[in-house]
């Protein structure tokens, strides 16, 4: 964390900002071409983006851009992510987190529990719809005496990408409309210290000793 | 089209045919089939299919499975009953046309693949996406991927004779009449006599493949060895697969009332607790503003 003008501290480098960039549109592309096979009624989708052929085409290659980003991702935050004795205290505290008491919920660090569980869901939600996917794309490569892996693929594939979905629609609702300030922090880099001190004190606090 | 629509796949609206149809059927006598392959050239002509280079595989089948471009496979099963008498177990592979299509089931491009009121199941190429849910679906390994096009293909039935009164290519090309096309009835009818004159030839197990599993099948075909389809490569109880309608059934369902219901969840979140505090709005005692100056 580096101290800038105006007590302005940065929470995110560009290299954090940049993979999770390349994760959220490739998400979105692929969560919007998936469900588009995933149910008739949101076919449109599919035609809004340029047709189901193409679709079905970019798709698997998307989801390896994506697979990238979550493998660079967890490159980068793996060390955030472990759950901490400040989890648990935190996460005791949820119902007063999520009905907005957060003079109630104990100091979270850099990460709080909520946003580590996320970061899990996408890590191993990711990896099962590459596997599954690899299988969904391939499918006609697969031997008629392996036809159990197919059987396999569109369970998990589904079953995975529900629970990523899960996970997106509190990671972007959260994002976008409950925590002000958060969509800049992740696009611009910045956030301010008061910031810093109100969501992560215990960032602000082992950014601190770590500097002494 | 002079033939209704019984079902399309991935379509949220019902199919519209209301006329009712005779099912039409395709028999094969597997006992009376000599191998000779006129209905694979009678196939290949009358669809137009590109030659398909063969490979030897010390058989005289043509090749080792359909493909995108070969629709319709005579399988030279060889067999050895306890007698040590050889036979071939010759087996007609093509779509069976399942009543219960489990490619139409499974398959996510509205229109791609559809089913007529005569019981012919169709794929469309024009709206197939090429993802091969249809592979994943079909119990019986009928659906082939192009890789030239990225899309789907299999016997149509001669749905185009078929509509006009004719009999599909293949029928009209045996020379022994193991293959036979009407409807559905007559062709049991025909089928169940085959089995009799079978059985008191002392083939005691023949039997007719129609499996119920899918509903029944478009193709009917009379087994000598009825009690083991497998001998002729055929699955003994195929059905359209426990993950597909699974999938396709109470998972979709899940799912999307759980989608839906996150994002109600979401919404009345927002109405009832909203946005947290911005630590960033709230006022430092060290710049109190007045508060007549706050109420603008």
């Amino acid at each position: 964390m580096t101290q800038q003008a105006h007590g302005r501290v940065v929470r995110y480098t560009f290299r954090e900002r940049a993979v999770h960039l390349a994760a959220a549109l490739s998400y979105v592309y692929l969560l919007l071409t998936g469900l588009a096979f995933w149910t008739p009624a949101m076919y449109w989708l599919a035609v809004v983006l340029g047709g189901g052929y193409l679709s079905r085409v970019l798709h698997p290659w998307v989801g390896l851009l994506f697979s990238v980003a979550v493998a660079m991702m967890y490159a980068i935050w793996r060390r955030d992510m472990r759950t901490t004795d400040a989890d648990r205290a935190w996460r005791k505290a949820l119902l007063h987190y999520i009905r907005n008491e957060d003079a109630k919920v104990p100091p979270a660090g850099r990460f709080n529990f909520g946003q580590k569980q996320l970061f899990w869901i996408m890590v191993w939600g990711g990896l099962a719809l590459l596997a599954s996917g690899v299988v969904l794309w391939l499918v006609a490569a697969v031997p008629w005496e392996l036809r159990a892996l197919r059987y396999a693929a569109v369970l998990v594939h589904a079953a995975a990408a529900l629970l990523t979905i899960a996970g997106f629609i509190v990671h972007l609702y959260m994002g976008l409309m409950v925590v002000p300030g958060g969509l800049s922090a992740i696009l611009h880099g910045t956030v301010s210290e008061r910031w810093a001190r109100h969501h992560h004190p215990l960032w602000i606090k082992d950014d601190v000793q770590s500097q002494q | 089209m002079s033939l209704e629509l019984l079902r399309i796949s991935a379509s949220g609206s019902p199919a519209p045919g209301v006329r009712s149809t005779p099912t039409v059927t395709k028999l094969v006598d597997t006992s009376t089939c000599i191998g000779c392959k006129a209905c694979e050239v009678a196939c290949q002509e009358w669809n137009d299919l590109p030659p398909e280079p063969t490979t030897q595989t010390g058989t005289y089948q043509t090749l080792p499975n359909t493909t995108a471009n070969f629709w319709n496979l005579i399988k030279f099963n060889e067999h050895s009953d306890q007698s040590g008498m050889f036979r071939w177990l010759m087996r007609k592979d093509q779509c069976m046309h399942c009543a219960e299509p489990g490619c139409l089931i499974a398959c996510p491009a509205p229109g791609a693949i559809v089913q007529y009121s005569n019981g012919i199941v169709d794929f469309q190429q024009d709206n197939c996406i090429g993802c091969g849910y249809c592979i994943t679906g079909c119990p019986f390994d009928v659906p082939k991927f192009s890789p030239l096009t990225r899309r789907v293909y299999k016997c149509t039935l001669c749905v185009d004779r078929v509509s006009v009164g004719l009999q599909p290519a293949c029928v009209k090309a045996c020379p022994t009449s193991c293959l036979e096309f009407g409807t559905k009835d007559a062709m049991l009818e025909v089928a169940n006599r085959r089995v009799e004159q079978l059985k008191a030839s002392g083939f005691t197990q023949a039997a007719v493949y129609d499996p119920p599993g899918v509903g029944g099948t478009g193709v009917v075909t009379v087994l000598a060895f009825g009690d083991q389809p497998e001998l002729y490569g055929l699955p003994s109880n195929p059905t359209v697969p426990a993950a597909v309608t699974l999938w396709k059934g109470p998972l979709k369902w899940i799912g999307n009332l759980a989608m839906l219901g996150g994002l109600a969840v979401a919404a009345v979140h927002y109405v009832r607790f909203g946005r947290k505090e911005d630590p960033d709005k709230i006022p430092n005692p060290k710049d109190q503003i007045p508060n007549s100056t706050r109420a603008l």
